[in-house]
């Protein structure tokens, strides 16, 4: 179906805007374009004008944007140069109050980071996939079964957020039948203050995640007296570079909100976006409903163009050139996913989604480098799930309406997807 | 043109031919060899070309340095061993031909 006019509207200004504003001006961290789905002209300009570009004074402070795909590739394998630290700031353009920064190993560096990071990673290797991978699809199938027919729902809140949050009960070993706490905490953590929604100052959000705090340190307690388990809680308690954690309530709860966030919204996000583009590409759906294994290629597509992380933040510790730019020490420097995974020098038809691309996951969304996303196969695997049990199922799912975004510069989220699968 | 020779996880050779100068992964992926993947394209940046050196020619490839960028992303592979590298940090050379490497249970 086509996008409601005031879309179509707000595109045209944006199209415009990002044509006449001088470049100084421009400001890719408004998460008002987030929202409202507008932000592709302004990183079609920058790639071609100004790929390393600096915006002073901006919505979120002054910072370097880096936009196209090599550059990207550059900031990643660079952490010597490029810190994720979190008292420098971390990972995200929110600057926020020191005593705010949390700690965990998205937002540390190497060698501090490397050891963190192992105790986890077990969970999501190969062989331990294969052990999931029977309760993922007995899951998917429950899910698309139970979804109504001939009827508008959300499918968001009843297969995205449904799905990924009783992946995160199997994950923490947590308790199913309270596993919405495990969604708001997640949202919570990642809620930007302006949205509008309950997390309306930093002091709010750490007040709610104190609540998580509280029972995942129950949990750990109740694990490190346990032989270990295969679950994330008991393995960071086990862990030799993580037993301690529980002591330092600020990096246990930063590691907590990183592995809920990592393990949610980011592929919550794809599962929605999926099913837009499909609807927005109908002789992608008949390709794949002609050839269901095209399911393979299709999903790293999928997180492609979803691109469910907008931005990744750094700070520089030393003074480095970058795209013809003299970075400077101290400088926040921003990496667009969302604008790499449309760098038309690295990726061929950049804006078309095109389901039996050759090289499909040459795209940015999990990052690259020592922070690449550790879950990226459990991620690829839920989804790969879930599209051969809807194409054995559906023939056809109408997108009703437009979807609702979230107001962020950080989450490329949808919070609203009305649906209709015909009987 | 050296011939290299990658055996799946479940034992399944494929002997491929690949110009001297490319890299063990392209000879891969240029080939269609299943089981590397290679996301990041040959940047050393992720750890999706693991590969596993035949005994008989760890000399003749190396291993990598301590320290290097390709030392820290193997370590985040999930079963490495002694003989791990990632195939897109090894040029072929024509003192490679008849290379054989193995592949892990998946990458990762």
């Amino acid at each position: 179906m086509n996008a409601p006019v005031h879309y179509d509207a707000a595109l045209e200004e944006a199209k415009l805007n990002a044509a006449s504003l001088p470049l100084s001006e421009i400001d890719v961290s408004d998460p008002k374009l987030y929202q409202n789905d507008v932000y592709y002209p302004y990183f079609e300009r920058l790639r071609r004008e100004d790929p390393v570009h600096y915006r002073e004074d901006g919505m979120y402070g002054s910072f370097w944007s880096v936009t196209k795909f090599k550059d990207i590739m550059a900031v990643e394998t660079h952490p010597e140069i490029y810190s994720s630290e979190a008292k420098l700031g971390g990972i995200s353009i929110t600057d926020r109050p020191m005593r705010y920064r949390r700690s965990s190993f998205i937002s540390m560096d190497p060698p501090r980071h490397d050891e963190q990071r192992k105790v986890v990673s077990p969970i999501v290797a190969p062989a331990n996939l294969n052990n999931m991978s029977d309760i993922i699809r007995q899951r998917v199938c429950r899910v698309l079964d139970n979804l109504p027919r001939n009827e508008t729902f959300d499918w968001v809140k009843l297969v995205s957020i449904e799905l990924t949050t009783l992946m995160l009960t199997t994950l923490f070993d947590f308790p199913e039948d309270r596993r919405h706490k495990l969604t708001y905490w997640s949202d919570v953590a990642t809620q930007d203050v302006n949205a509008g929604g309950v997390v309306d100052s930093e002091e709010k959000r750490l007040e709610i995640l104190r609540e998580a705090l509280a029972e995942f340190t129950a949990l750990w307690h109740e694990r490190a007296a346990k032989p270990p388990g295969f679950d994330l809680i008991s393995m960071l308690a086990h862990g030799e570079a993580t037993k301690n954690l529980v002591n330092d309530p600020q990096e246990f709860l930063g590691n907590l909100t990183l592995l809920i966030v990592g393990g949610n919204d980011t592929t919550r996000n794809s599962m929605s976006g999926g099913l837009w583009a499909l609807c927005k590409n109908p002789d992608e759906w008949d390709k794949l409903r002609a050839n269901p294994a095209l399911v393979t290629s299709m999903v790293p597509e999928i997180i492609r163009w979803q691109s469910p992380i907008v931005h990744m933040r750094r700070t520089a510790v030393a003074d480095a050139e970058l795209g013809g730019k003299q970075i400077k020490q101290g400088n926040k420097v921003v990496m667009w996913y969302i604008s790499g995974n449309r760098d038309e020098d690295t990726i061929d038809r950049p804006n078309d989604f095109i389901i039996d691309r050759a090289r499909p996951r040459h795209h940015l969304s999990f990052g690259f480098g020592v922070h690449r996303c550790v879950g990226n196969r459990l991620a690829e695997m839920q989804l790969i799930t879930l599209w051969e049990e809807i194409v054995k199922r559906f023939p056809k799912i109408e997108l009703m309406e437009e979807p609702e975004r979230i107001y962020s510069n950080f989450i490329h989220g949808i919070s609203r997807m009305m649906v209709r699968i015909p009987a | 043109m050296p011939k290299i020779t990658f055996i799946e996880h479940d034992g399944t050779p494929h002997t491929v031919e690949i110009a001297v100068g490319k890299s063990v992964m392209q000879a891969a992926v240029e080939n269609n060899v299943p089981g590397i993947d290679a996301d990041c394209g040959g940047e050393c940046a992720c750890a999706t070309c693991h590969v596993y050196v035949d005994a008989a020619w760890i000399e003749k490839t190396g291993l990598p340095a301590p320290g290097s960028q390709e030392a820290s992303m193997l370590s985040f592979a999930a079963v490495t061993q002694p003989d791990s590298r990632l195939s897109c940090q090894i040029p072929v050379t024509e003192a490679l031909d008849g290379l054989v490497v193995r592949m892990p249970e998946g990458q990762h």
